[in-house]
């Protein structure tokens, strides 16, 4: 036991100093930018003394408005991620033909695409949507936080964690070269022995934690905590979509959980869940993942078609039409979910009995998908509407969805499948999807709730010009998949040896230079709305002439939301204030009851990523420590009782009384 | 809890912020609920597992072979037995006599720990004979099945002892009490589970 090589082991694992990539060129140019960036923005916080206010304000807030911003940070910061493996790909595609390799050698390229899907699924939509809901739902329905607050900083901070863990193996080893959903027995030990798969698995595992529990957190926000007279069916739309997609979180995620530690299993421990042999079947890992990973997809649009109901009712300045269908439509699509997942693999030969029942379910989806496309429509028509940005982003979501919609039920047909399955069609629809919905659906609610989160709103000409790269982009990157895909070309192909093909991947890299555009205006979007934050000001708190209570308060919104809870006597309850003349409550205040920061759902998370770390590693020392002492910590922090406080009525006065002669100035 | 729907135009507008006084409800409860139910959809998962692969021995032994009923009867009783100690804990706390909540839940840990030694000597015992979890798929599922619930029952006893200890220092205070419930749910919620296992997996795997 004392031979210092097993030493080493117990404490590095299979860590060494091969695992740095520095033969690589593009990583070694990445992580010198990244560490430059890193360092410089170290630097810049140090000079402006921000670590204490960052610290207190931001990473030990339970403030569901900070978390909210700190949820979309991420999601944008990871975009920009994915979005490079995203241009890596079609770069290479573009290049890659004939006698030319390329400039990604194959083990490098799957990890690209494997990455891009893995941090655009997990670290871009799902920080985004949750963030919206973060942020938005309380103030929608009148509450001052959500039901568990430290929870809501936990779930947070584990997500954060799931993200490092993806960036942390871009420099030491390397990330999984098994496509998103890592399908044995490819991720088996045997075929994929290195670390690759284990930072899949820890990092989605770990992130995977604080979804569900945020899912939990959600649900029992929107149950418990609505204001006194908002019945279930005066819930605005967003709030409605997000109770339906926390339900979905809720019965989703402990799957995925589930399935990845059986894949742990079978990796760590040398069990036979999806082995070949032994009696080992790989198909249950696919079923499983798709049974969460169907969901998943509604869990990502579902919000986002929240956001569209309010946009589209806000913009035409119409109450929403078929609020009830609309309602309707999105339990059904809850609960239809999860009946298609097997539509994900109709090549398994499960049968044609089995395959029509899945097709069948896959095609009645598009019913109340479609009914909702119908409402925003109607909702438009007769409306009077003003195109300014949210608007735009959802009338391009209209079309651009249901052309994707449209070659969905395309996929949902088995024998179609057959041909089409893994090829580039299926490529072009869920980025379609995905795409035109959740992306332009994440636009079109910063672009709405920004001038809520900050008191000012953003600019439009770099928001323009951001949309109109987008969208054009959009279509010039994947409509040649499609053509692509109908010829036959499969997916996660770093090689072309075909020539002919090549014209289709050059319009598709150029499309992908568009949206690099568009991501760039949209940056320079933020950085001009900034600088002329003073122009673009917003005082009133409703700078749309909006419909939900999240517009009643002051932008952005002081720590307890609303001095008084109000009073809920209709669908679109702000609307129905300023119709019947409510009168702003300006004396009287009385001290408010808020739950406490506390830095135990930081510190349990960072001892988690580096659980997860020493777990990839083998570092079983690490590792063992490293759960004690979460362990440890989670029991430390149920000793703390003290979790809440008063904001003395002082100070709500105070801050009141400067929002009425705000509001007064400007009268 | 005014609901009026649309008023007639003119009339008089209601009452639209409340005086102060509104305090949300606590959601601790269905919170715990929601995490029950999705804890118990990863036993969804390994039952189905275990359904599905809990036949595929690989030419190795089956659960005829192995299992020692007698054995898992005595653990079965261990756990049913914690499951009504643990009631009388709850009755302790409803009458509000703090040493009586400590003594019961103590007796729960202890049948707790009961279980959990047997079940560890009945898995050594199977990976001494050959029938470890590497053996078969359906060796995989039944170790993974039984081992996740036991894992849970191991963090139960923890939390047990962390809330008997705080139940020692703070008295049965509102915020003990809730904690004592969901801990209450936590237990009986194994239980449940365990109730499965024991027909699925062992009763009917001992069927011929």
């Amino acid at each position: 036991m004392s031979d210092p090589h097993d030493l080493s082991t117990l404490i590095f694992g299979r860590l060494s100093l091969e695992a740095i990539p520095y033969h690589e060129p593009i990583l070694i140019g990445t992580f010198i930018m990244v560490a430059l960036g890193g360092l410089t923005l170290l630097a810049l916080m140090t000079r402006y003394r921000v670590w204490g206010p960052f610290w207190r304000d931001w990473i030990t807030s339970i403030d569901h408005k900070k978390i909210g911003i700190m949820y979309i940070v991420m999601g944008l910061i990871m975009l920009l991620r994915g979005f490079a493996d995203a241009l890596m790909m079609r770069a290479q595609q573009a290049m890659a033909f004939g006698d030319s390799a390329g400039f990604l050698p194959p083990h490098h390229y799957d990890q690209v695409f494997t990455a891009h899907g893995v941090i655009m699924i997990f670290f871009v939509a799902m920080p985004l949507v949750t963030g919206f809901m973060n942020y938005v739902v309380p103030l929608q329905i009148g509450a001052r936080d959500v039901a568990f607050p430290f929870l809501n900083n936990f779930s947070f901070w584990m997500t954060a964690s799931g993200g490092a863990l993806v960036m942390a193996s871009l420099f030491v080893g390397e990330f999984a070269r098994t496509g998103w959903l890592a399908y044995p027995p490819l991720s088996g030990i045997l075929a994929s022995p290195d670390v690759g798969v284990d930072y899949y698995i820890w990092s989605l595992q770990i992130a995977g934690v604080g979804t569900s529990l945020s899912g939990i957190n959600l649900i029992a926000t929107i149950i418990k905590m609505r204001a006194p007279g908002m019945t279930m069916m005066k819930m605005p739309v967003f709030t409605w979509t997000a109770l339906c997609t926390n339900v979905l979180i809720v019965a989703a995620f402990p799957i995925l959980t589930a399935v990845l530690v059986l894949l742990s299993l079978d990796r760590y421990v040398g069990t036979n869940f999806f082995t070949n042999d032994l009696g080992g079947n790989a198909m249950m890992y696919v079923n499983l993942i798709w049974i969460w990973g169907h969901p998943e997809v509604y869990i990502l649009v579902l919000p986002v078609f929240g956001i569209f109901s309010e946009v589209v009712s806000t913009f035409s300045s119409k109450r929403l039409f078929g609020y009830a269908s609309m309602v309707y439509a999105t339990v059904v699509i809850t609960i239809l979910s999860y009946l298609v997942w097997l539509h994900h693999f109709f090549t398994m030969g499960s049968g044609a009995s089995v395959n029509s029942f899945f097709g069948i379910t896959t095609m009645i989806i598009s019913i109340p998908t479609g009914a909702k496309i119908f409402n925003w429509l109607f909702t438009m028509y007769r409306g009077r509407i003003r195109f300014e940005l949210p608007m735009m982003w959802t009338v391009a979501f209209m079309i651009t969805f249901v052309i994707g919609g449209m070659t969905g039920v395309l996929l949902a047909v088995p024998p179609a499948d057959f041909v089409l399955h893994n090829s580039l069609f299926l490529i072009a629809h869920f980025h379609n999807v995905i795409i035109g919905g959740v992306v332009f659906g994440a636009f079109a609610g910063i672009s709405y709730w920004f001038p809520k989160v900050f008191g000012f709103k953003l600019d439009p000409f770099w928001g323009k010009c951001s949309f109109w790269f987008w969208v054009i982009g959009f279509y010039f990157a994947f409509m040649p998949l499609y053509v692509l895909g109908l010829m036959g070309v499969t997916r996660r192909m770093s090689h072309f040896d075909d020539p002919s093909l090549q014209i289709w991947f050059v319009i598709a890299a150029f499309g992908a230079v568009l949206i690099a555009l568009g991501i760039g205006s949209f940056l320079i979007q933020l950085l001009v709305s900034y600088l002329k934050r003073e122009q673009l000001r917003d005082l009133t708190g409703d700078p749309w002439n909006a419909r939900t209570l999240e517009w009643s308060t002051s932008s952005p919104p002081p720590d307890y939301n609303f001095a008084f809870t109000p009073l809920v006597h209709d669908n679109d309850a702000w609307h129905d204030m300023k119709q019947r003349g409510h009168q702003r409550p300006t004396s009287g205040f009385k001290a408010i009851h808020m739950p406490k920061n506390t830095a135990a759902g930081f510190v349990i998370s960072v001892i988690c990523a580096a659980f997860g770390f020493a777990m990839i590693w083998h570092m079983w020392l690490l590792a063992g420590l490293s759960f004690v002492a979460m362990l440890v910590a989670v029991i430390v922090h149920t000793f703390n009782y003290k979790r809440d406080f008063h904001i003395p009525a002082d100070e709500v006065t105070r801050t009141e009384d400067a929002r009425t002669k705000a509001l007064a100035a400007l009268a | 809890m005014s609901s009026s729907p649309t008023l007639a135009a003119g009339a008089e507008a209601p009452v639209f912020y409340d005086d102060g006084h509104h305090h949300p409800e606590q959601g601790t409860l269905l919170g715990f609920w929601l995490y029950l139910m999705s804890d118990c959809l990863i036993f969804a998962v390994l039952f189905g597992c275990y359904a599905v692969l809990g036949r595929s021995y690989a030419a190795g032994p089956s659960g005829a072979d192995l299992f020692d009923l007698p054995l898992v009867a005595a653990n079965t009783a261990m756990l049913l037995f914690s499951s009504i100690t643990y009631g009388f804990a709850m009755l302790q706390m409803q009458a509000g006599r703090k040493n009586g909540v400590l003594l019961w839940l103590g007796i729960t840990g202890l049948f707790g720990l009961a279980f959990l030694s047997l079940e560890l000597y009945e898995f050594a015992h199977l990976i001494h004979e050959g029938a470890g979890p590497q053996r078969s798929a359906f060796l995989s599922s039944f170790f993974t099945l039984v081992g996740t619930h036991g894992l849970h029952v191991t963090f139960g006893i923890i939390w047990l002892v962390t809330l008997m200890v705080q139940v020692n220092r703070g008295g049965l205070i509102l915020e003990n009490k809730r904690r004592l419930v969901c801990l209450s749910m936590f237990w009986h919620f194994l239980d449940v589970v365990w109730i499965g296992v024991f027909t699925f997996v062992y009763l009917m795997g001992t069927l011929p």
